[in-house]
Parts: C-alpha cells; sequence; structure tokens
C-alpha cells in the first residue's frame, strides 16, 4: 500500500483553492502594526481536490466499528446508531448558545431532565448530575463527593480509598487526585475480591472502596453484598465504576448492590461517539446521603418550568466542572439512545451482550483456547491467555492482535487486565451477528495453527496495514506530533 | 532461560538485593521482571535522601505495556538512583543485574537481609507461579 503523504509534503509554492477564496480580502489597515504577521502562517499550499482527496484517502484508512468487527467492545465505543446522531443534530438542539436564558431553552432542558431521570432509573440512585466530562472527571467527581461527605460529618481522618488489583488504573489515580492514599487489595483465584485482605484494611481511615461489576475480568463480584456490609460497618462507602453497565443494564441495579455513588460512562454503556480522547461524559448517580455534594449545575423544575440549579440551591456541592452543562452533544446522543430503546431495549442490550460474550467464549474454549476463568459464567467480556501458546511456539497476544488485522479484524484489548499474563479480553458487544463472531473464532484458530508451523511468518503480521509494525518504544520516548517544517517568508 | 544469580537475596514481587561492602545495599528488578515487563520507556527515581518503609513504593517501572511501582525490599534512606537510567531505562532490560540497577539505599536494620528470599526460594517462587 502507497503511503499517504503528509499535505504538508504535498505542498506547493503558490498553489492555492481560489474557489474557496473570498473575491475581495478583508481589509487589514485598521489593525495596529504590532499585532500583524510578518511571516505568513505555515499552511500548506494544496488545491481544493488535493485536499478532498488526502482527507478522503485517510477516512479510508479506519480501522473501525463502520468497517470492521472491534472486539473491543463498550469499553472503547460500542457502535453508535445513526439515529441518535441525526436527531441530537436537530438544528433546535445544536443552535443553542450556553448562555441563552432558561425560558428559550426549555427544550434542551427537559431532554436533559429526562436524561437524568432515565440515569437514576437505570443505577436506582436518587440525584445525578450530567457535568463531568469523561469518565477520569465522573470518578474524580465521585470520590470528591465521598470526600466531602466524611468531611462535612466531621470525619476528617477519612483518607483511605480501597481499590483491588483488577481495577482500572485510573481508580487509584482518581483516589490520589482528591488527597486519598489508594490501598491495594487482592483478587481471589476465582475473580472475586478477596473478602479477608478487605476485612484486614477496612477501619476509621477507610473514605471507600472502587469497584467494578462485573469487573475487569469480566466475573460478576458474587459477594458484593459483603462487600457492602463490610465497607458501610466500618464507616466508608462504595463506589460504582460503571465501565462495565453494558453487562447489567436493566437487569441489576448498582444501588441494589449497596453503592453509594455511579460513575457512568456515556460513551461506553450509552452509545456516544467516542475514541481520539473525547468528547466524553462521565456522569455522576448517587443516593440520599451524597446528593448535596453533587457537581452544579443539574437540570431542576420548577413551577412548572425546567431550570438550572446553582450554587444557590446546592451551597454544598462540590463546585462545577466545566464551564456550562458539560458535553451536551454527547448527552442528548445518550438521552435519544435511551428512548429509542425503551425499558425493553435496554434489557435486550445486556442480554444480547452477555449471550454474545459467552457464545464467543464457549466456541473458543471448545477450539481449545485457554480460558481465564473457566468456572465463571462470562459478563459481557472475557478473557484468554495465550501464555501456553508462547511459551510453546514463542507468538505473543501481540503477535496474535496483529495477525487479526490482516484478516479484518480490530485487535481485542491486549495484556490488560495485567493480572493475566498474555491475555487477550474480548468484547463482542451485542450488536455483532452470530456469522462475525464465527469468523472471529475462525481466524483466532488460523492465527494459533501459523503460530505453530511457521510463527516468523506470524510475527511479520501485519502485512496489510499502511505501516507495519510500530517501534513502540521508540514512538514513546521520541515523540513527533507536529510538522517542523520551515515557514516561508513574506516575498 | 531466566537469570537468577547466587549471590542475591530477592523478594516476592521480584527485586533483588545487593549487599555491598560499605553497609549500603544495591536494588533492581530480576530478569523475569524486566521480560515480564517488555521494553521500558521511562523509570521513576526516588531522590537521594529519602526514607522509606519497607513494602512502600519507591521507584516506578514503565514499559509500553505497563506501568508499576517497584516496592523497597528494605527499610532504609535512599542514597542514590541511578544516574543512567534517565536516558536509557533500556539498561534494566539488557542487563537487569548489571547497569541496570535502580537504586541504592542505606538500610535501617541490616538484619533484614536475612529475611529475604535467596536464589532457590526465588527460584522455587518463579516455578510456582508458572
Amino acid at each position: 500500500m502507497k503511503r499517504e503523504e503528509l499535505i504538508f509534503e504535498q505542498s506547493r509554492p503558490g498553489r492555492r483553492a481560489p474557489t474557496h477564496a473570498p473575491a475581495t480580502l478583508a481589509a487589514t489597515d485598521d489593525l495596529p502594526s504590532s499585532v500583524l504577521r510578518q511571516e505568513p502562517p505555515l499552511l500548506p499550499e494544496v488545491s481544493e481536490l488535493q485536499v478532498v482527496r488526502h482527507f478522503t484517502r485517510l477516512s479510508q484508512l479506519n480501522f473501525s466499528i463502520d468497517t470492521h468487527f472491534y472486539p473491543l467492545g463498550s469499553c472503547t465505543m460500542k457502535y453508535n446508531p445513526r439515529a441518535s446522531n441525526t436527531l441530537a443534530m436537530l438544528p433546535g438542539f445544536l443552535a443553542r448558545h450556553p448562555l441563552e436564558p432558561d425560558s428559550h431553552a426549555q427544550g434542551v432542558l427537559e431532554s436533559l431532565f429526562d436524561l437524568q431521570e432515565l440515569l437514576k432509573a437505570v443505577t436506582g440512585m436518587s440525584g445525578v448530575s450530567l457535568t463531568p466530562m469523561a469518565g477520569a472527571q465522573g470518578e474524580f467527581a465521585g470520590i470528591a463527593m465521598i470526600r466531602a461527605y466524611h468531611l462535612a460529618r466531621g470525619d476528617t481522618e477519612r483518607t483511605q480509598v480501597i481499590v483491588p488489583d483488577a481495577a482500572h488504573g485510573t481508580n487509584p489515580a482518581s483516589a490520589t487526585m482528591c488527597g486519598c492514599e489508594a490501598i491495594e487489595i487482592p483478587t481471589g483465584p476465582d475473580g472475586d475480591v478477596d473478602l479477608d485482605a478487605l476485612r484486614q484494611v477496612v477501619g476509621p481511615k477507610t473514605a471507600a472502596i472502587m469497584l467494578t461489576n462485573p469487573s475487569t475480568l469480566g466475573v460478576f463480584e458474587r459477594r458484593i453484598s459483603e462487600i457492602a456490609e463490610i465497607v458501610h460497618a466500618a464507616g466508608g462507602l462504595l463506589y460504582y465504576d460503571g465501565a462495565n453497565l453494558n453487562a447489567i443494564l436493566g437487569r441489576a441495579l448498582p444501588a441494589g448492590m449497596g453503592f453509594d455513588v455511579v460513575h457512568i460512562n456515556l460513551h461506553k454503556t450509552f452509545s456516544t461517539p467516542h475514541g481520539g480522547g473525547g468528547p466524553g461524559s462521565g456522569v455522576v448517580a448517587v443516593n440520599p446521603r451524597l446528593e448535596p455534594f453533587l457537581p452544579i449545575p443539574i437540570v431542576g423544575k420548577r413551577d412548572g418550568s425546567y431550570v438550572w440549579l446553582t450554587e444557590a440551591d446546592r451551597p454544598q456541592s462540590i463546585g462545577r466542572l466545566s464551564g456550562f452543562m458539560g458535553n451536551t452533544g454527547i448527552l442528548l446522543r445518550a438521552y435519544i439512545y435511551m428512548r429509542l430503546l425503551g425499558t425493553d431495549g435496554m434489557r435486550r442490550v445486556s442480554g444480547y451482550a452477555t449471550l454474545n460474550a459467552n457464545y464467543l467464549c464457549a466456541r473458543l474454549a471448545s477450539a481449545g483456547f485457554t480460558i481465564a476463568y473457566p468456572r465463571r459464567r462470562a459478563s459481557h467480556e472475557f478473557i484468554i491467555s495465550l501464555k501456553d501458546v508462547a511459551r510453546d511456539t514463542g507468538a505473543t497476544a501481540m503477535d496474535f492482535a496483529k495477525a487479526l488485522l490482516d484478516r479484518g479484524f480490530h485487535a481485542p484489548t491486549t495484556y490488560f487486565p495485567l493480572l493475566v499474563p498474555e491475555c487477550l479480553l474480548i468484547e463482542p458487544t451485542e450488536t455483532e451477528a452470530r456469522q462475525e463472531l464465527d469468523d472471529f473464532v475462525q481466524a483466532l484458530t488460523e492465527i494459533r495453527d501459523l503460530a505453530g508451523r511457521d510463527v516468523g511468518e506470524l510475527k511479520r503480521a501485519p502485512q496489510t496495514t499502511p505501516v507495519r509494525r510500530l517501534d513502540d518504544v521508540r514512538a514513546a520516548r521520541q515523540l513527533d506530533l507536529t510538522w517542523q517544517g520551515k515557514p516561508r517568508t513574506v516575498n | 532461560m531466566t537469570q537468577i544469580p547466587q549471590q542475591l537475596k530477592y523478594t516476592e514481587d521480584h527485586e533483588w538485593v545487593r549487599a555491598e561492602a560499605d553497609g549500603s545495599v544495591v536494588i533492581g528488578i530480576t530478569d523475569h521482571a524486566q521480560h515480564q515487563l517488555g521494553e521500558l520507556v521511562y523509570v521513576e527515581l526516588p531522590d537521594a535522601g529519602r526514607t522509606v518503609t519497607r513494602g512502600a513504593a519507591m521507584a516506578v517501572v514503565e514499559s509500553t505495556k505497563a506501568a508499576s511501582d517497584v516496592y523497597a525490599p528494605l527499610a532504609g534512606v535512599i542514597v542514590q538512583g541511578n544516574p543512567a537510567l534517565a536516558d536509557q531505562p533500556e539498561l534494566v532490560n539488557t542487563d537487569p543485574y548489571g547497569e541496570g540497577w535502580l537504586v541504592r539505599l542505606r538500610p535501617g536494620d541490616a538484619a533484614d537481609l536475612a529475611a529475604l528470599l535467596d536464589s532457590a526460594a526465588y527460584t522455587q517462587l518463579l516455578a510456582a507461579e508458572d
């Protein structure tokens, strides 16, 4: 495949796209000379058609869910239904100004209010704030609320946040950002939290425990009620990391498991666009004890109208996390997705997500792959370990990931969770057809056969992508992100 | 084949410890650990003079796969971090028991050294993990 040149490399001096330039240029003689450029900006000089072709070709290089099976699943991004996008782009939504008076924005406010109510229903919580703009910000908000709760009670010594070793790395990071100390506890061989270890670390310094349920190991925490009892009895609160909400949507409530606060990645479970760094949305839902501390603003209802609730209404709030009300466009897409699905549709999401994962898990097990937790029912995702294959043939999980690309599949998550050596974390989601899952099993089986036959050939994968194996180490050490060409001088 | 030099002491967290003539100890991560991590891209070391308790995170090693804490195998005071690792973190991969050492530490109680694993016990630990 021919390498696509950078747009700067295609540049030739004096080349223009005249059909896009205004007929008469705006006068700049009223600007003070101190602010006028001495050199033209460093922009590529290309024709209109070159621009069209360049960006069309780049878009065709995307290896994405719109073109390929993408077993990273809701962990990264689900399929985004086109209807959500179309409806969220209606002019009434799109042409709003964030500073317009509430009286002119009743439609948007009602949609966001309804979204708050829907999120209360799927979590079992009593209060919701939509402002956190990413999962990490949602985690920060959750732990900040827990800190504020303890401090408001004069309980100033609670600074320890318990995090199982299977947790997402963001959990200890969020705890640390909030001035707490992360205390790690181990996971037992069956994938559940080690309760004896938990009993040993809880105490008067315990602020909270952060849990993902189902966990990153793809199994449901069976003794969650016991965990809740132990932590609550010690005076701590329970934080639910919503990363894996897709598995229980419409079937189990985090509130029912004993959690006090939940963050939900709308870009995961509720199918909003994401990837490449955002925009995301990490809304938070809480039970009554944490409600006063929710970040503002929140949409409320007063005298039959929708209004923004701010400092005056919520004096104990942890404050604002975004300039306005979070990523509204993302919030609207999640709202429309939930309304299109309805209660039954949301139950179907978790049902098929779990069925697809268990089907794929069973097919791979019977094809001879090693399932990391074979005695456990998979949730919406499961883990295979290629440790034996690596020992026998030298082919690693990374080799499998690269070889999948040549066979038309995006790679699943590799080397996470860290507890399982040479692992692939596979999440097909609810939207894949059975044929696709069968083809994926076939591809993995072929790759394993190739590993046994000619591991050198396997290590040459990928061979069909525009770039082959990258030097990960050099890429991490020598970042090269900006075009370093020389600016032209003014003639 | 994973190298486990006989003259060193080891921890269950895959660190090695070497007693020096001047009473200090040199600490690094084992060949097995560097192999599990893959090529390192960054090493964060503690400042000289910092007091560490046994089991406390004292350094971070970051590879393209993961960032991992390195725990203090003994309580004591940091004498020095390996200055060569700032520019060449890969020394930990190429020479984990030599040029790729992480930290020199003055132990609070030299007797703590005896409580660490010897090479035979560490070899057994790796066999059990497999």
